[in-house]
């Protein structure tokens, strides 16, 4: 007796929280992202919410390999998903991603023609990213350490900052900032060994090994370093929205550039929704909003950037002719090139115990 | 019920089973098959998610063995367990002797929920914590230079005893708990006829009370042990640059390479080393015990 009925139940509740699940409804866009980048900022979702009517549902990822898997495991869920254009590559293969109709989409007649017509963003002639914003992986210091800010990434290994430096725990980023130091291509690195090498000798530098935004801004907050490899939007951020005494450096031996671009998932429900939602990121309304109250990467779009005060960093800096001849986008990065990547990172780190 | 019990052991099971039911189906679908999953996954060249080619291979566990690194590792984390463990004994121990034996009613109450309370809280916000009472200007290091009348630096934080220190502080109420349970349960006047025969206090605790209390201690070390050898989230919050080991590679292989095949063989490899640890160690364990 009873059985039948707990069966029965429990059934209920399992079909009636799929429905829950399934039933996205019509109007809603659901955004995938990392947390805090834009597109989850509650101002922009309520006036992207008020002009187009589209609810926003808001997903994160920690890591471009979640973000794949979420994509693989919930096909049809999002509509929208942020992807670094290195990455845009695998996603396309997969068949994860679809073909993006441009036409819908009027503020890209805007988009730089170099970031438009990114060769990672398109095969086939069909678009499969819109670029929305590039950065830079540089160094930044703490203002507090440098009467003059520093011009070369050698100041890493500069033995007065012995135990205050900090470098991302990542190995992508490690083997490539390495490339740059060793005055290589970081999409073609030919030499492994000068780069391991350069690296062995920045270890005895390194405080701790940075993971998040939030690591940093601690660390420097807390004086505790002097000098690290930093994004370029968090180092707007931590000193636009947390008052921090960061500054960026691109050093003259260059930096890594990456741009990410906005795609709409294979099998998407609202494609109209997601194609509004677009637009509206790449909006240079929203842009300087974003810039002035939270700091942000550059936007892809020209007349953003040009929206921007004369002195903006994002304009002055970044925009300067110079920077843009020393910095390098990574290209797409094969998973036998990212473990090859990694094992040498972590050799690295175990060796420096 | 009581009556289809009397009538024999087979019955005896079946009544039984609802009981044990809910357990071991929790056991199976939360444990074995995630685990089993797991298991086959350590066996395959790659993921079989959206159509990937995949075979079955020992490549895996052959990584293990060609590389030094992970030895090194591996090492690094069983003497990071060992150390751990030793500090809960040498920290928990007398605790709980004290909370057995010397506190009796409220007092008692009250110091054992003071033992148990950081349980209460989560493990990343206990973290966290250190980290801001280690680090070169932060709690401790304020705190003894406004009471010392010369100068000290301390900046633990980013270092290896920081990393024993949070992982102390996590697991030694584990130790407290085992220990107080079986210490409690030596009937005082063991005691008082040991000392009415005029052992001296040192003779008593080596000769009773410490072989008594052997299988709370070695419980609560085996407790320790196992998770502290696998930790990742203390070594690299609090380690710094010498924060890396065997269980911070393993969450590299799973969060940053999406290499889950690499990941869980180093994990199995890890349980059948810590299995072999434990079973080497059973047989004096229970002599001693």
């Amino acid at each position: 007796m009873r059985m039948p009925k707990l069966t029965a139940f429990l059934t209920a509740t399992a079909v009636f929280a799929s429905a829950l699940t399934l039933a996205a409804r019509a109007d809603e866009v659901h955004v995938l992202n990392w947390k805090g980048y834009g597109a989850d900022e509650p101002w922009a979702i309520a006036a992207f919410e008020k002009a187009t009517g589209n609810k926003v549902v808001n997903d994160f990822f920690n890591s471009e390999q979640e973000m794949l898997t979420k994509l693989r495991t919930n096909p049809a869920l999002y509509d929208v998903v942020m992807i670094n254009a290195a990455f845009n590559d695998q996603a396309m293969a997969e068949k994860l991603i679809q073909p993006i109709d441009v036409s819908k989409i009027p503020n890209y007649a805007d988009i730089s023609p170099d970031k438009a017509g990114s060769p990672m963003l398109a095969r086939d002639g069909k678009v499969y990213g819109v670029p929305w914003v590039w950065g830079l992986t540089a160094l930044a210091i703490n203002e507090k350490s440098f009467e003059t800010p520093p011009t070369s990434i050698a100041e890493m290994w500069n033995e007065a900052h012995k135990g205050r430096v900090t470098i991302r725990d990542d190995a992508v980023e490690g083997v490539q900032f390495g490339a740059i130091a060793t005055g290589q291509n970081i999409n073609e690195i030919k030499d492994m060994e000068a780069v391991k090498s350069k690296l062995t000798s920045l270890m005895p530098q390194i405080k701790t090994f940075w993971s998040s935004e939030n690591d940093w801004n601690q660390m420097v907050a807390s004086n505790q370093i002097d000098i690290g490899t930093y994004w370029s939007g968090s180092a707007d951020r931590a000193k636009t929205h947390f008052k921090l005494p960061v500054s960026l450096v691109i050093p003259r031996e260059g930096a890594v550039a990456w741009l990410d671009a906005f795609s709409i998932p294979a099998g998407a429900k609202n494609v109209a929704g997601a194609e509004a939602f677009i637009n509206y990121m790449i909006d240079p309304k929203f842009y300087v909003e974003w810039v002035t109250k939270v700091g942000a990467p550059v936007s892809a779009n020209t007349k953003a950037v040009a929206a921007l005060p004369e002195d903006a960093f994002n304009r002055k800096v970044m925009g300067d002719p110079d920077v843009a001849k020393r910095i390098q986008f990574q290209a797409p990065i094969t998973d036998a090139q990212r473990e090859a990547y990694l094992a040498l990172w972590q050799e690295l780190k175990v060796n420096v115990k | 019920m009581a009556g289809q019990v009397v009538t024999g052991s087979r019955s005896g099971l079946r009544s039984a089973l609802p009981l044990l039911l809910p357990a071991y189906l929790w056991l199976t679908v939360a444990i074995f098959l995630p685990l089993s999953a797991m298991v086959f996954f350590s066996f395959m060249t790659e993921l079989p998610l959206s159509g990937r080619a995949w075979s079955f291979t020992l490549d895996n566990y052959a990584t293990f063995f060609s590389q030094g690194l992970y030895w090194t590792l591996l090492l690094a984390s069983l003497r990071l367990g060992l150390e751990v463990t030793l500090w809960c004994v040498v920290i928990g121990y007398p605790a709980a002797y004290v909370l057995a034996k010397v506190f009796r009613g409220r007092s008692r109450e009250a110091i054992f929920l003071l033992v148990i309370l950081p349980f209460w809280s989560n493990g990343l916000v206990r973290i966290f914590s250190w980290a801001m009472v280690l680090r070169e200007g932060g709690i401790l290091d304020t705190a003894l230079n406004a009471v010392l009348p010369f100068k000290i630096n301390i900046d633990l934080m980013y270092s290896y005893p920081a990393v024993i220190i949070g992982l102390v502080h996590s697991y030694v109420p584990y130790m407290v708990l085992t220990c107080y349970l079986t210490l409690q349960a030596i009937d005082d006047s063991l005691i008082e006829a040991g000392r009415s025969l005029g052992a001296s206090r040192l003779q008593m605790l080596k000769r009773v009370i410490i072989p008594l209390s052997m299988p709370g201690l070695v419980a609560g070390a085996a407790l320790i042990f196992v998770p502290v050898v696998g930790s990742f989230m203390e070594p690299r919050i609090l380690g710094g640059r010498t924060g890396t080991f065997y269980g911070t590679v393993i969450e590299d292989q799973f969060v940053a390479v999406f290499n889950w095949p690499l990941g869980a063989a180093l994990s199995f490899i890890l349980l059948a080393v810590v299995l072999v640890i434990l079973a080497l160690a059973s047989p004096v364990l229970k002599r001693v015990a």
